[in-house]
């Protein structure tokens, strides 16, 4: 029986971890045979390099900065050697160039993804999240994008603090006055570019929910998720799953007003009324799509059967009450393998 | 005074509500109380049954009830009605 190649970003299972270690774990969990994994990595100290029972062979990749052409030359250099039939793209930074060169991955390479279209992956960015929320009748924070500290610090004192500093891409910061929000306001332009947003900070539980849409605007699988232990940068370290069918109604609002492809994660905060306001919308999986799989729903596997065109049925049950609780472990790692991939660029 | 719909109660006294992934522990006792809530019994018919089994004043019984009862609610693990 042939050997499905799947190669996937996101091996970086840090404090503040990648999905890839995850997703690796769901397709080795799941229904399709004969898997072989294949990490693909920005930084040689990604821990899932060396994870050689879930990671078959990785293999370094240029950073998002480099651009498109620099990744599909990559990605064909390493589909001569490993004859890629599907990738899984876990960064929101790289997903600019995975769509970019999708296309050209299929049809020159016979490589598969299965990803969102521009139009769909720019509705739900941070900046315009609170427009298009307001069209699916999803209530978000006020959010306002800005381009300069001059324009925040305006933008700042109309929202009134405390108030969210968060990044284009990732990271966000409580400011409760406006040195704060000064000293944020630099720190993310620095890191993930302009714009920064202010965001309107709603009091509650945050609640998340992990999904699979299937490109037309059908959810193919939905499991919501309660932040039990929350790490000082924001990510669950321990969760349950919930029963909330209101939750999954926004949620398959949002994926089917959004005609989402791929996988992604929505952030809500549950109001203690009851009410639910989005925050986010990442479009890729959460680091803790593991708990999906543990709970009944294989969204991994399922993404991996879209993308080589099978039929997949929407998957609607799943075990309420069921947890994960994170844990660090210390990988010994032999500096032959390090040098290896300093060196050579796989291992 | 109901329990609400969907609360999970374990033998050993574990109260989960899948609605907001809150976990309780409670006692002999307070388990013996949400019983009794689930079979539709009053408050008053839950105080009788607590007088006729136990040795405790009234007065310190319905005070006790009275924050029992305020907490389950505060946790949305019971509603009035």
């Amino acid at each position: 029986m042939k050997t499905l190649n799947i190669a996937l970003t996101g091996l970086n299972n840090i404090d503040s971890p990648g999905p890839g270690v995850p997703v690796a774990r769901a397709l080795r969990a799941g229904g399709l045979k004969h898997v072989r994994i294949i990490g693909l990595a920005y930084d040689n100290l990604e821990p899932g390099l060396y994870m050689h029972d879930l990671i078959d062979r990785s293999y370094q990749i240029p950073y998002p900065s480099a651009g498109s052409e620099a990744l599909f030359n990559r990605l064909k250099a390493i589909h001569d050697i490993e004859a890629i039939d599907v990738v899984i793209p876990n960064f929101d930074a790289e997903l600019h160039n995975f769509m970019r060169i999708s296309d050209r991955l299929k049809s020159e390479l016979g490589i598969h993804s299965f990803l969102p279209d521009h139009d769909s992956f720019e509705m739900r960015q941070k900046s315009v999240l609170a427009e298009w929320g307001e069209k699916l009748g999803i209530k978000v924070p006020t959010t306002k994008p800005a381009f300069s500290w001059s324009e925040a610090r305006q933008m700042a004192s109309e929202l009134g603090y405390p108030l969210m500093v968060k990044g284009k891409y990732y990271d966000a910061f409580t400011a409760h006055d406006a040195d704060q929000a000064a000293a944020y306001f630099y720190k993310l332009s620095a890191k993930w570019g302009l714009p920064v947003l202010l965001q309107q900070i709603v009091k509650g539980t945050e609640v998340n929910v992990t999904a699979l849409g299937d490109g037309t605007g059908g959810c193919i699988g939905a499991v919501p998720m309660r932040k039990m232990y929350i790490t000082d940068k924001g990510k669950a370290w321990a969760g349950i799953t919930l029963q909330d069918d209101r939750l999954l109604e926004i949620a398959r609002t949002a994926i089917n007003g959004s005609r989402w492809r791929g996988g992604c994660e929505l952030e809500f905060i549950k109001t203690h009324d009851d009410q639910y306001y989005l925050i986010e919308m990442n479009p890729r999986f959460p680091a803790w799509v593991y708990l999906a799989v543990g709970s009944g729903q294989n969204h991994p596997e399922a993404l991996v059967r879209l993308a080589l065109g099978e039929s997949v049925g929407p998957m609607t049950r799943y075990e309420v009450g069921k947890m994960f609780v994170r844990y660090s472990y210390d990988q010994i790692v032999d500096l032959k393998e390090y040098e290896h991939i300093n060196t050579h660029g796989w291992l | 005074m109901k329990v609400n719909k969907n609360i999970a109660i374990s033998e050993s006294g574990f109260i989960f509500n899948p609605g907001t992934g809150d976990s309780f522990s409670t006692n002999a006792m307070g388990q013996e109380i949400i019983r009794m809530l689930n079979e539709g019994k009053t408050r008053e018919e839950i105080t009788d049954f607590i007088l006729s089994r136990y040795e405790v004043e009234k007065g310190i019984l319905e005070k006790d009830l009275g924050d029992y009862f305020f907490m389950l609610g505060t946790y949305h693990i019971v509603q009035n009605g």
